[in-house]
């Protein structure tokens, strides 16, 4: 069974300068043809040829889903990590060719939600910027609370504020201004559905905040997409090819499989999805599990792994791949 | 009736029959002579020509006559097409996706003209010609799905998708083999499959929830189900079982032949791309039993398939009481040769 979509073949149509660390890329098809309409939440995976290292990194789309001209997304840079955001800010140019995947939404909307209560932090803005697009168009209720470091920091805030009015609220840190979480949980009305998207840190206190005040967990929806974590080399053995190989330090444990021509599945990039999944068939060592997939009891037995996200530390770590 | 379809019915005097053509395109849906479940779905990408995969929703010579009973089954129980109110956003992606399929496969017999969001659709075998605006219900007869799902063969539903799991909260169910819109709306996957038997010790459904979470929009997925229905009767609903579960009870071994059909059904699965939800057409290809032995192959499979069947199985798909009188006909044409793997005739 495959659920392997036909990717997008596109060239870069323009690229903005945000702010300091932000940029904007849109993305055209290049047979000029309709790209597929999306829900709002939808991310793809950007693929990058890094000076030979293939990245692919899951991104928010951001434009208006009902937009076929294009997609857009926003990428912040980050200068600790892997170096996709990197690459994006230094190397992507209008004109280049890219290719991305289909559409993918593991952050939706609830359908049946009398209201939509958004919260950002930061860069978690951008599937938001979709989801308000999108619930405007439908005539639904929806209010945005969204926290920032600094004016200047604060990306697409005019443009959100001009065109939403008061359903629009801004919090700059510097400011020392905060989101008054419990007051506004407090007043709203039976039916609304919360959703979350920034910062650890954000998502867990308005998970914790929420429960604590009985707003029921189904209620309440938020996505993290983690950055394959960098770290040490380690050996692994593909036991189903009879591959072996080393995973270099920032290099992805899925990344590493694919580079050694495997073909593994794969959706989100970012350890939410589940659909890399791989039996662990043995395991002489500590598998660093930095998923949201697996539950504890899993993660404690050691027998599968999330290749996008986990690393491994040890003598041998064979996969059933 | 113009000459592309054919004048039959579905009740009554049950006048339904399988051309020569529609018999060579039937989907037999058995690859080896035995049946066990499986999830057994594959991607729902065109086959040859004329085959019911060339295109997305295949329209067929029984199209016309179809549409005809579902109206009428329409009219008897309104409730046979529902929709949650939170499910009208499917309801117009799932109406896109069909009138764009349509246009694009068939375009002698249905025509899509956009302009902006003011759509004009015309479908010349039913003749209806109707302007309206793309997202406004106001401008059509009925909501969405109802709309498009009065013009297209095979039941729909359409799964919202949230919490990790499926719900069924919206369809159009009037060709169904015995299981009920009415009973099982608002329904997770699990509970609405939980009347199937032995599959979910099997874990099947476990495995096939898992893989529709993440199907993909552009990646529609298919597979097999069937079944056994008496007389071509395309509404074995529960709400009518008194009417046609008794059928079952008048087999003779001079009548099975003509009036035993195996009941085929296409299922699809799509990802729809506004509202996420997903839509699943169940397309219902009904054989009589003397149609299907004019392919030798077909019935020696078919005679070993049932034979060798669970009793589970056969209860399950209602059958059990008439699986002697069917062994009996399809024995005579079973000469214990070999069958080669696969659904095509040899």
């Amino acid at each position: 069974m495959s659920v392997g979509a036909p990717k997008i073949p596109v060239v870069v149509a323009e690229v903005v300068e945000v702010n300091e660390l932000i940029k904007r890329f849109r993305f055209v098809r290049r047979d000029g043809a309709a790209m597929p309409i999306f829900s709002g939440g939808s991310h793809v995976v950007v693929e990058m040829d890094d000076h030979g290292t293939r990245r692919m990194n899951p991104y928010s789309l951001m434009s208006h889903p009902a937009d076929t001209m294009g997609y857009e997304i926003s990428v912040r840079r980050d200068e600790v990590g892997r170096g996709g955001s990197l690459y994006m800010h230094n190397h992507v140019k209008p004109g280049m060719e890219m290719v991305l995947s289909q559409p993918v939404n593991l952050f939706p909307l609830d359908a049946r939600a009398k209201k939509h209560l958004m919260i950002a932090g930061g860069i978690g803005i951008t599937p938001f910027v979709a989801q308000m697009a999108q619930v405007e168009t439908m005539g639904g209720r929806f209010e945005l609370h969204y926290s920032v470091r600094s004016p200047a920091l604060g990306a697409y805030v005019d443009r959100l504020q001009q065109h939403y009015g008061p359903r629009v609220h801004v919090y700059f840190d510097e400011l020392r201004q905060q989101i008054d979480l419990k007051t506004l949980l407090k007043s709203q009305p039976l039916g609304t559905h919360i959703y979350v998207c920034g910062p650890k840190g954000m998502i867990g206190w308005v998970h914790a905040t929420a429960k604590a005040m009985g707003w029921p967990d189904r209620a309440v929806h938020s996505e993290e997409f983690l950055a394959p974590p960098v770290g040490l080399a380690f050996d692994v053995q593909l036991a189903a090819s009879g591959k072996s190989f080393t995973v270099q330090p920032n290099q992805s444990l899925l990344e590493a499989i694919e580079a050694a021509g495997v073909e593994a599945p794969y959706l989100c990039r970012g350890g939410a999805c589940g659909q890399c999944e791989t039996e662990v068939l043995r395991c002489d060592g500590h598998i660093e599990h930095n998923d949201h997939w697996l539950t504890d009891d899993q993660k404690a037995a050691n027998t599968k792994i999330m290749p996008c996200v986990s690393r491994f530390r040890g003598a041998a770590l064979i996969l059933d791949r | 009736m113009s000459l592309d379809f054919n004048d039959e019915t579905f009740r009554g005097d049950y006048t339904f029959k399988n051309s020569a053509k529609a018999i060579k395109r039937f989907p037999f849906p058995f690859p080896e002579d035995s049946y066990m479940y499986s999830v057994n779905m594959e991607p729902h990408v065109p086959g040859p020509v004329g085959s019911i995969f060339e295109h997305m929703f295949d329209v067929d010579e029984h199209y016309v006559a179809e549409m005809r009973d579902r109206a009428q089954v329409l009219a008897d129980d309104p409730l046979r097409c529902q929709s949650l109110p939170h499910m009208e956003l499917a309801g117009w992606d799932l109406l896109e996706l069909i009138m764009e399929s349509k246009a694009r496969d068939y375009p002698h017999w249905f025509e899509l003209h956009k302009d902006g969001n003011n759509w004009h659709w015309i479908n010349k075998p039913l003749q209806i010609e109707q302007r309206f605006t793309f997202m406004d219900a106001s401008t059509l007869p009925y909501g969405p799905l109802e709309y498009i799902t009065r013009q297209t063969q095979g039941d729909f539903t359409l799964q919202d998708q949230r919490d990790d799991d499926l719900w069924i909260e919206a369809g159009m169910v009037t060709t169904q083999a015995d299981w009920s819109l009415d009973f099982d709306i608002g329904m997770s996957f699990k509970q609405w499959h939980a009347p199937v038997p032995l599959a979910g010790q099997m874990g099947i459904f476990d495995r096939a929830l898992k893989f529709l979470l993440k199907l993909q929009h552009g990646a529609p997925v298919r597979r097999f189900n069937w079944t056994m229905t008496v007389d071509p009767l395309l509404d074995t609903s529960p709400e009518n079982y008194p009417k046609w579960g008794p059928s079952k009870t008048t087999m003779t071994p001079e009548t099975i032949g003509h009036r035993q059909h195996l009941r085929v059904e296409l299922q699809t699965l799509h990802r729809l791309p506004r509202s996420n939800a997903i839509v699943f057409p169940i397309r219902c290809y009904l054989i009589r039993f003397e149609e299907l032995v004019t392919v030798p192959k077909w019935a020696r499979r078919l005679h070993r398939v049932v034979r060798d069947i669970p009793d589970e199985l056969a209860t399950y798909k209602g059958f059990l009481r008439n699986k002697p009188l069917m062994l009996d006909y399809l024995a005579q044409f079973d000469d214990g040769q070999p069958t080669s793997l696969g659904f095509a005739p040899d």
